[in-house]
């Protein structure tokens, strides 16, 4: 008898225990959903208020309400006017066009690089990473004050030469270290598999490395397109009215009145720069977290 | 074939393969390295020279710029100064806080003047430094503890920490602007009546805050990543050790998750010494939000010589902050990076 008592107090207690531990999940369970809920209040509400107050009409700049109200599309069309001296149109076509220029140029020199230092061994590789890794952490106003001066002296102030070629300085070095680490990932034995099957070596590479290659360098492509057409140090000092990117003209936005920040169409424009952005980075995610953190965990 | 003499004559096992050739060892594995060496060099060559150009170049020019006066007349004194050789004395003249003095010689700069500036930029950069990768640093960890979690729902917080990244700064300057506007939304939120941008403290949290929000994201993804290096395993042999939650986060999380913090924090204070987006839109330098490199853009037209020896100063802390976390805090970012193709193939 006493053998079966202890049995069902055994059972009991282990019953018991279980139901405090599966409290204590529930509880834990609760607290990551609430700590969840800060993160994604914390990281979109202010974007969501520079979109809501895109959408609001000038005369209701700073109402609180936090559902849209007052809803106009005026203010991008204000954003677009140029009747102030902004050039918000142009600047957006100059900053595709630089981005465009310097993501395609950083690429085609930097993945040679790429492979160099992911494919091959040899002497002074840790010596060209860390020249590299360091440039990508050059502070850009030791490049631009004599940059401004060789600018002025040659004619180039002003042009988009001025801001393409900079700008370099910090896209290639970003571009040639995600696509290490990208490429060390990558199963090159893949290339010698498809050449015992009977490929060449243009056949392999064509369709076996070039597919396996091509998500690495399309994220690459959109980190260093974002790192351009986020800059705005180096452009603000060597760009003219005609060839300002949009950040530039964001900052320097002029509304009707001298005095007063023109903030809905501020943010109607800004609203415009950031939803490509924003819609890029969510599709790729998981790809881009792996670009953005590749540099730093292997 | 057998009776050709490459260069190579025994490259017979392949990679991973014992080696089984007979010949004078390293012989052929030197070749090896060589021709590959040849190769990665070839390969190297246009981004080494491109950086060559866009930045090894300006900086050289930059340091013998520093070295040169400027000539033209004096903002300060309206006197005309020859150009030529200066010295040290652009350097001298920054962190003295010396301008050049009617008579010749130089005296205190006067206040308002960008030569009275170099101390009180300095310790704005360093304060803003400081206290924005302490909270990026503590909520980032945060952030990746809860987003390293299993929970529904799990894809839309990374989602989202994505968000504040991909704004450009010079428009969350403007948002956080608008935010912080006397009759913004914080104002109204927080039933308060502060003037964000127009007193040195509250512009400068207004700087704090809105650079926090910006780059936590990048942070808590940095640490996430470390986090997911650290095997699951570890943490079940822990807890049926018995070890304690607190524990367990300090004698496991910590020490494995340390390579890949250090790196971040690095990448975040080398970012945040060359801060200049944020506060040039945000508060216009005004109310002493002026960093380095603001103050270094004040002055490119104002002079460059005495630009460029300011840039210089600027690139040797932050060169001279990133020697001490290579060297003393053991941020080895170059082999975290991933250079280990020694041991590898």
């Amino acid at each position: 008898m006493s053998t079966s008592t202890a049995a069902t107090d055994l059972r009991a207690r282990q019953d018991k225990g279980r139901k405090t531990a599966q409290n204590r999940e529930k509880w834990a369970q609760g607290r990551t959903y609430i700590s969840a809920a800060v993160i994604l209040i914390w990281c979109l509400a202010p974007a969501y208020w520079m979109v809501v107050t895109a959408f609001r009409e000038v005369g209701f700049t700073y109402d609180t309400s936090i559902l849209p109200t007052h809803v106009t599309l005026d203010n991008f069309a204000t954003a677009f006017d140029t009747s102030f001296g902004n050039r918000f149109g142009q600047a957006l076509l100059n900053s595709i066009f630089i981005g465009v220029v310097v993501t395609a140029v950083s690429l085609l020199i930097g993945v040679f690089a790429a492979y160099a230092l992911a494919r091959l061994n040899f002497r002074f590789k840790f010596l060209v990473l860390g020249f590299i890794l360091g440039a990508s952490m050059f502070p850009g106003v030791a490049l631009i004050t004599p940059l401004f001066q060789l600018f002025t002296n040659i004619g180039w102030m002003g042009t988009y030469q001025a801001l393409i070629i900079p700008s370099i300085s910090f896209v290639l070095p970003l571009t040639v270290y995600t696509l290490t680490s990208f490429f060390r990932e990558m199963p090159w034995e893949l290339e010698e598999s498809a050449r015992v099957d009977g490929c060449t070596q243009g056949q392999a590479f064509r369709k076996v490395i070039m597919p396996l290659a091509a998500p690495a360098i399309f994220t690459t492509a959109i980190l260093a397109f974002i790192s351009s057409w986020n800059e705005f140090l180096i452009a603000s000092q060597l760009s003219s009215d005609a060839t300002q990117p949009v950040t530039v003209a964001i900052a320097s936005f002029a509304g009707a009145q001298p005095n007063q920040i023109p903030y809905t169409a501020i943010m109607a424009a800004g609203t415009i720069v950031t939803i490509p952005l924003v819609i890029l980075v969510l599709v790729f995610q998981r790809k881009i977290v792996a670009g953005l953190t590749a540099g730093a965990v292997k | 074939m057998a009776t050709e003499l490459g260069p190579t004559p025994v490259k017979k096992p392949a990679s991973g393969g014992p080696e089984v050739h007979h010949a004078p060892k390293g012989v052929g594995e030197d070749n090896k390295l060589m021709s590959q060496g040849r190769w990665a060099s070839w390969l190297l060559a246009p981004t080494i020279i491109a950086l060559g150009v866009v930045i090894v170049y300006p900086i050289i020019s930059a340091i013998v710029m520093s070295f040169q006066k400027d000539a033209g007349l004096d903002p300060v004194t309206g006197l005309f100064t020859a150009g030529g050789p200066a010295g040290i004395q652009n350097y001298v003249n920054w962190i003295g806080q010396q301008c050049a003095a009617p008579g010749g010689g130089t005296i205190a700069c006067p206040p308002g003047t960008l030569g009275g500036q170099f101390w009180s930029a300095t310790t704005t950069t360093f304060i803003f430094t400081i206290i924005t990768v302490t909270f990026e640093t503590i909520l980032g960890f945060w952030m990746a503890m809860i987003m390293a979690r299993t929970f529904k729902g799990r894809s839309l917080i990374r989602a989202a920490v994505l968000v504040p990244w991909a704004i450009p700064t010079a428009v969350t300057a403007q948002l956080w602007l608008f935010i912080f506007d006397f009759e913004g939304i914080a104002n109204k939120l927080f039933n308060a009546s502060i003037l964000w941008t127009g007193s040195e403290w509250p512009a400068k949290w207004a700087v704090i805050i809105a650079d926090t929000w910006k780059t936590t994201p990048f942070m808590a993804l940095l640490i996430l990543a470390g986090l997911q290096m650290i095997p699951a395993e570890v943490y079940e042999a822990a807890k049926v050790d018995g070890a304690t939650a607190w524990q367990r986060f300090r004698l496991i999380t910590l020490p494995l998750v340390k390579p890949a913090l250090m790196v971040a924090i690095l990448f975040r204070t080398l970012d945040a010494l060359r801060m200049f987006d944020l506060p040039y839109i945000l508060t216009q330098g005004a109310n002493n939000t002026t960093t380095l490199s603001i103050l270094v853009i004040n002055q490119i037209r104002q002079g460059f010589n005495a630009a460029a020896a300011l840039s210089t100063i600027t690139f040797i802390i932050i060169f001279l902050v990133a020697f001490i976390f290579v060297r003393f805090l053991g941020a080895n970012v170059v082999e975290q990076s991933g250079a280990t193709g020694k041991g590898k193939k």
